[in-house]
């Protein structure tokens, strides 16, 4: 065996030397933006959608896309898409902060299937008339997207899908059923991985496929999640017509697109903000939770416990803008961006499971009326169960293990 | 925000993982296990002539005016190898002169150590005190025209071969400092054995210094930032040795074979690596951080970083150092294999400058706790 120190990197990979300093500070400039999307979402949110904010209620997809519109009027519902296809121009930094400062002040989400996944891919892989006819209805909000990727057996094996298309001249005929197609029941348009051919591997004869909803032999039906909130849905495909020019990428070429969306940026992965809003309302939940003489946050092992978790989140936080400084020198994602997504998923969890101790007996009640728990803490039940998704959606964190193992440790 | 290296961070960098490979292998530290003294002089002074010893130091008595991330990149090298000379111990109570001491103190005292003639030893953890800095029996009396100290330190790292010793105890005026030399009369060191192979002292001081040998200033608040130091210190050399470890085992499981195949290719083993990996990373971010704020005037800010890289090596450095001898199986538990010294190592730097426990109070109790996140 060669000695160790021969095999240990000199330093950290990605890594590249420069004549500045290290520094944790944001510069001016991106304070300065912090600033400005603070004062808009005070000066922009409305009131109604405040109240349910503040109290981490569940948005209505109404309510998701009644922001996206307030978004999108300022600029900021594409943030990450190239000027020329209407996205604001900001740097890595400033992207980071919008995400940061809307989870801070827990906004609805944005629906990530076309702002996030199917724009980016008609931007990189879409003919023109596809993102002319795309693209400004998904910044606008004025189409809303789903994704089927998953089918009953097809998960975390997502290759061996089996809902077909087969060629009809100039359509497709689809046929399948796909399923965790979330928010597909608000949906106008699902981007599909459908099989072209089923000979050879099977990674190969997949197609990335636009098929409108309103078709005929389209039916969509929603699931009640362990959370009590509408999420995702199952979606069948019966002989439905789809026009060849609605393919992304070409014939066959379906997993190169998938792939290709999984390298994009995920300096945003992480959640941080989200996380840091769920440690505030823990102290929230420690401070107002009446204990003996005083409450809570006065015992030490929950203070402990609470502190514990708030320096899993520091650890994130520092990995994460790791991260984030290497994007915004305009490096490709080094190893820390990589472990983002498994322990930012894990850490909301951890916290969420706290908030449910910290709640005690008010923990049992499920959708209370007022006065029953304490004040503000009505949801917190729900997020809990839903949020167990969180590991699961996305890359199960097992599978994003086991490419962490492949392409980083070599292991295999 | 920036985390990239300077020019002159990555000639240092590169300097230091050279040492390790060349001059001071694993090998070299097992071999030190068994020497009374445990390190080098030769070493040590040629540490000194490098400038690695004056990196946080001012020129004035020697030293490069560098930063603290400048020394913490150079100990993550030499915790690849665990080299056994004690930069740790010397650097903390180096600033704790450097924080309480005037300018004549910092070149009587700090200059030779910086050169590599002579290391320093903090002497501060006392048999009832825990990692608490402020409980304090040791006692320091007028005598004459100096002062007269009685007490007893607990496991001052290198207490055994340092010229120097920097020893807290009362005065009447608070907790002060005072630089003692070890060979001085009325100093009693027994030197015992650590578990990762190194020594450290317990010392009986009935001693008589000379007026100078009192540091001024706020005696509490050097010591203590000279222990924050110390912790970052110990995060910096901890993410070397998780580096190691975690290429020391990833490499096993590459080429040990089981049931006619490689063992990484189980699923099992795979995910614990890709954990032991995530919390390399962790460890890395938090560490730097920590040195950054080190290097920093925000008191508020250094608490933070500090307390939270420290139990953050606790948690990663606990998990990898236990699966990295768990994915070796049996020859994880020889003292012949190099995986068990890591562990040892890491289990030292965890109980040292405060353990997870400590700095988890220490960290919930800042003013900013609860407004903060």
């Amino acid at each position: 065996m060669p000695p160790i120190a021969t095999r240990v990197p000199p330093m950290a990979a990605g890594v590249v030397p420069c004549s500045r300093a290290m520094d944790l500070a944001f510069s001016p400039e991106h304070t300065a933006f912090r600033d400005e999307v603070r004062a808009f979402i005070a000066n922009s949110l409305p009131p109604h959608l405040r109240v349910k904010a503040e109290v981490d209620a569940h948005f209505e997809h109404h309510e998701v896309m009644e922001w996206h519109r307030i978004l999108y009027q300022k600029g900021w519902a594409a943030p990450h898409w190239p000027v020329a296809q209407g996205g604001p121009g900001l740097d890595a930094t400033s992207r980071f902060i919008l995400a940061d400062e809307l989870e801070l002040a827990n906004t609805p989400a944005l629906s990530p299937f076309g702002l996030v996944m199917v724009g980016p891919a008609i931007i990189q892989f879409g003919t023109p008339e596809q993102q002319h006819r795309f693209l400004p209805k998904i910044n606008a909000g004025e189409e809303v997207w789903c994704q089927g990727y998953s089918e009953p057996n097809a998960g975390s094996d997502l290759a061996s899908l089996k809902t077909s298309a087969e060629d009809d001249g100039t359509h497709f005929i689809v046929n399948g059923q796909k399923t965790w197609t979330t928010y597909a029941q608000y949906a106008d348009w699902i981007f599909c991985l459908v099989r072209t051919d089923a000979k050879g591997k099977k990674q190969s004869g997949i197609t990335f496929l636009l098929v409108d909803l309103k078709s005929a032999g389209v039916t969509v039906k929603p699931f009640l999640t362990i959370g009590g909130t509408l999420a995702f849905s199952e979606t069948w495909f019966d002989n439905v017509r789809v026009p060849k020019d609605n393919v992304v990428g070409e014939i066959g070429a379906g997993w190169t697109v998938a792939k290709a969306l999984l390298g994009h940026e995920r300096t945003q992965i992480a959640a941080v903000g989200t996380s840091a809003r769920a440690l505030r309302r823990c102290k929230r939940i420690a401070q107002r939770t009446r204990h003996g003489d005083g409450t809570l946050i006065d015992d030490p092992v929950f203070r402990g416990k609470l502190a514990r978790l708030e320096i899993r989140h520091r650890s994130l936080q520092m990995a994460n803008w790791r991260a984030l400084a290497g994007a915004q020198l305009g490096h490709a994602p080094g190893p820390e961006s990589s472990i983002l997504k498994i322990r930012g998923a894990e850490l909301v969890q951890q916290i969420y499971e706290f908030a449910m101790e910290l709640m005690g007996h008010d923990a049992l009640a499920w959708f209370p009326e007022p006065g029953v728990v304490i004040d503000l803490e009505e949801s917190v039940a729900s997020l809990f169960c839903y949020l167990r998704a969180t590991t699961i959606y996305g890359g199960s964190n097992e599978i994003q293990r086991n490419i962490i193992a492949k392409h980083i440790l070599g292991l295999g | 925000m920036n985390f990239a290296l300077t020019d002159d961070q990555r000639m240092l960098v590169d300097a230091a993982s050279s040492f390790t490979r060349k001059q001071s292998p694993v090998a070299r530290m097992r071999k030190l296990r068994e020497d009374p003294v445990g390190w080098s002089p030769e070493v040590w002074r040629q540490m000194g002539e490098l400038g690695w010893l004056g990196l946080p130091f001012p020129e004035s008595v020697g030293g490069i005016g560098g930063t603290f991330v400048d020394l913490a990149l150079v100990l993550e090298q030499l915790g690849t190898t665990m080299v056994p000379e004690p930069i740790v111990p010397s650097l903390v109570a180096g600033i704790a002169i450097l924080a309480a001491g005037n300018d004549a103190q910092h070149r009587a005292h700090l200059t030779a150590m910086v050169e590599g003639r002579g290391s320093l030893a903090l002497a501060w953890a006392e048999s009832d005190g825990r990692y608490d800095p402020a409980r304090v029996q040791t006692r320091a009396e007028p005598a004459g025209r100096g002062w007269r100290i009685t007490g007893h330190k607990r496991f001052v790292l290198d207490g055994h071969a340092a010229a120097q010793l920097v020893v807290s105890a009362q005065t009447g005026e608070g907790l002060a400092l005072f630089v003692v030399d070890r060979e001085a009369p009325g100093v009693t060191v027994q030197p015992v054995r650590t578990l990762d192979g190194r020594r450290a002292a317990m010392i009986d001081f009935d001693v008589e210094v000379a007026a100078d040998r009192r540091l001024g200033g706020d005696g509490l608040a050097a010591l203590q930032h000279a222990l924050d130091v110390g912790a970052a210190a110990a995060c910096a050399e901890g993410v070397g040795l998780m580096r190691a470890m975690l290429a020391m085992t990833t490499e096993y499981l590459r080429t040990r074979e089981q049931f006619g195949v490689k063992i990484g290719s189980f699923q099992v083993l795979q995910h614990r690596a890709v954990d032991m990996f995530i919390e390399t990373e962790l460890a890395y971010s938090t560490s730097i951080a920590a040195a950054i704020r080190i290097d920093g005037d925000d008191l508020a800010e250094r608490t933070a970083a500090v307390t939270a890289a420290k139990v953050q090596l606790a948690e990663s450095g606990r998990y990898v150092s236990q699966q990295a001898i768990q994915l070796h199986g049996g020859i994880g538990i020889t003292d012949e294999h190099d995986v068990g010294l890591y562990f040892k190592r890491m289990v030292a730097l965890n109980a040292s400058f405060g353990d997870a426990e400590h700095h988890v109070a220490r960290f919930a109790a800042r003013p900013g706790f609860l407004a903060g996140t």
